[in-house]
């Protein structure tokens, strides 16, 4: 009986994931717009890796703000696959956006020369911090605001890092599931080789997301989806029918990562503490 | 066709001194307020009307908190309006010509603040409703900075007999209910909707659907015009979608603006329509309201005793 629930509650997962792809592509696009023009900017730029989420911010950007203003930035690193620069580079000659090479090998190396120790982990979020400096050096440069391309399962998974990859201003992908961006980019158009090859943030040679995590995207937005979006308890998913070990972990993922998703915690003193009884929307009188 | 009520004593019962609907030509300003910027909305404000003047406009619908925006937080008690603010003098102003429903937040003399609904008639704020029901969980968060209303009341327009509730009002039946039975024939709902709910099984989004349910529930239960002006645009990548409507006692959309696009939306009271619904289909006429008063009555005093 318990299996049965469990297809029932995937069913309903899936369908609810299933995106109306012209109505999320309209918000989109007037989302990108709008927060860019009313803060006096016309232009974004990103950083353009050659996999799925920033390939669909590329997209979704060069459709709101046409592709004139928009830049992407090629970043690579000399271990970074060569498959990601030709599929970055197939985006940007789609899109007809101006783009800008920028090797951050001798950025990088130097530091890891001091640090011969480091581990992959170590040397992969410096990878991309550098990576965010350049971001944002550039967006002074190009006179546009940096546009963010983590999306939901990253962002809930904590799979990304620390004012790296995860640093922008405003982030049209945020709230898609990894299984969502792959239908909005089948929509747009993003080239099929783009969409298909397993997703990686190639910060070493032959990594992969789903080995790393391991499980798959669309396993783990069903779970994701069921326990954040409709707030069903860990224990009801289980008793349903879902793996234990799975989503106890899962859920454990979400809570421990929780610091990634906050500004820094500032210690109180004063009446008035920002963030916590210093309230003000961020676009404040735009 | 309609009925005089000049020469009535006004020691008569209320409805028989309630003037009835009247025709008249409905503006609804969909726009997209500045976060915070009370100035600029007022302008903002006075450019639609002047719009609206060229298309005739009785009177012009602006969404809740159309001067302030609204994910205000700490911008409640700093861009809070009273009444008798020099700012307002040009929708004052207006209102000469043009009657006029606009939202703020509304500044007590106590100092309170209210999000508040102001409908402006001949220079002069015939009525203000203060929302009653502040949303206040998940994205929302008035409760937090916002006192809630007191009081459901409909009120006398030179149109008739009209009420004003603020957005999450409507998801409470017996608020609308309560403004039915005070004798409103056109209840007008403002709103700042925000759109959420993408999911490919429906062709509008989920919030945008409720909404128009509800705008065809009331409409048709309560046989009255049904009037819904929703703002637009984006707020900390927050969408308001629009799709502000007029609906006919029968149901009917009479106007639907597009979603997500600043607009202004034209619409046509009628008399006639409404008389007509009311004769094919006499809810109001079968309405019981000394029954609902006395099982309300029971029940209150069973909960309350």
């Amino acid at each position: 009986m318990s299996a049965s629930v469990k297809t029932d509650l995937v069913a309903k997962a899936r369908n609810a994931l299933d995106l109306n792809l012209p109505l999320t592509e309209r918000i989109l696009h007037s989302f990108i717009r709008n927060e860019v023009h009313k803060f006096g900017f016309t232009r974004a730029v990103l950083n353009l890796s050659g996999g799925i989420d920033s390939a669909l911010s590329a997209y979704l950007a060069a459709g709101a703000l046409g592709p004139e203003n928009v830049l992407a930035l090629l970043l690579p690193y000399r271990e970074s696959n060569p498959d990601s620069r030709s599929d970055a580079e197939a985006v940007v000659a789609a899109l007809g956006i101006s783009s800008k090479l920028v090797e951050i090998t001798p950025l990088v190396d130097s530091y890891f020369a001091e640090f011969a120790d480091m581990d992959v982990k170590r040397r992969g979020n410096v990878l991309a911090r550098a990576r965010m400096i350049v971001l944002y050096d550039q967006s002074v440069a190009f006179d546009s605001l940096p546009l963010g391309t983590s999306n939901k399962t990253e962002l809930l998974l904590g799979y990304s890092t620390l004012h790296g990859d995860m640093a922008s201003a405003v982030n049209p992908i945020g709230d898609l599931y990894k299984t969502q961006v792959r239908q909005l980019s089948r929509h747009l158009g993003i080239p099929q080789p783009i969409i298909e090859k397993p997703p990686s943030a190639d910060l070493w040679p032959g990594q992969s997301d789903e080995g790393e995590l391991g499980f798959s995207y669309e396993d783990v937005d069903h779970v994701l989806y069921l326990l954040v979006d409709e707030r069903y308890r860990p224990e009801e998913l289980i008793a349903a029918g879902f793996e234990r070990d799975f989503v106890e972990r899962v859920a454990r993922v979400v809570q421990s990562m929780q610091y990634k998703r906050r500004p820094p915690i500032i210690a109180k003193l004063s009446q008035r503490t920002i963030e916590r009884d210093f309230r003000y929307p961020r676009d404040w009188g735009r | 066709m309609t009925c005089a009520v000049e020469r009535l004593n006004a020691q008569l019962l209320p409805e028989r001194t309630q003037k009835p609907l009247q025709s008249f030509r409905i503006g609804l300003a969909q726009i997209n307020p500045h976060l915070g910027d009370v100035s600029r909305n007022i302008q903002k404000h006075v450019d639609v009307i002047a719009q609206a003047e060229t298309q005739a406009v009785d009177l012009l619908v602006f969404p809740e908190l159309s001067l302030n925006g609204y994910f205000l937080e700490d911008l409640v008690s700093e861009t809070a309006i009273c009444l008798d603010d020099s700012r307002l003098e040009p929708l004052f102003e207006a209102s000469q010509h043009m009657s006029l429903l606009f939202g703020m937040v509304e500044e007590s003399a106590d100092q309170r603040f209210y999000n508040s609904g102001v409908y402006l008639e001949a220079g002069q704020a015939h009525h203000v409703h203060r929302k009653v029901y502040l949303a206040t969980y998940g994205m929302f968060d008035e409760g937090r900075y916002l006192a809630a209303g007191e009081h459901l009341r409909a009120f006398d327009t030179r149109f008739g007999r009209l009420g004003v509730l603020i957005c999450e009002d409507f998801w409470h039946p017996s608020a609308v209910s309560v403004v039915h039975a005070d004798g409103a024939d056109l209840i007008l709902g403002i709103s700042s909707g925000p759109g959420r709910g993408v999911s490919g099984e429906s062709q509008d989004l989920r919030s945008a659907q409720t909404w128009h349910n509800l705008n065809n529930l009331y409409a048709r239960m309560f046989t009255n015009y049904v009037v819904y002006c929703n703002r637009v645009g984006y707020e900390d990548g927050v969408n308001f979608w629009g799709g502000s409507e007029v609906v006919g006692p029968d149901g009917a959309v009479i106007v639907r603006a597009p979603y997500f696009e600043e607009t202004l939306v034209t619409a046509e009271i009628s008399a006639a329509a409404l008389r007509r619904q009311r004769s094919l289909l006499p809810l109001l006429r079968d309405e019981r309201l000394d029954l609902t008063y006395r099982e309300l009555r029971r029940i209150y005093r069973e909960r309350y005793r």
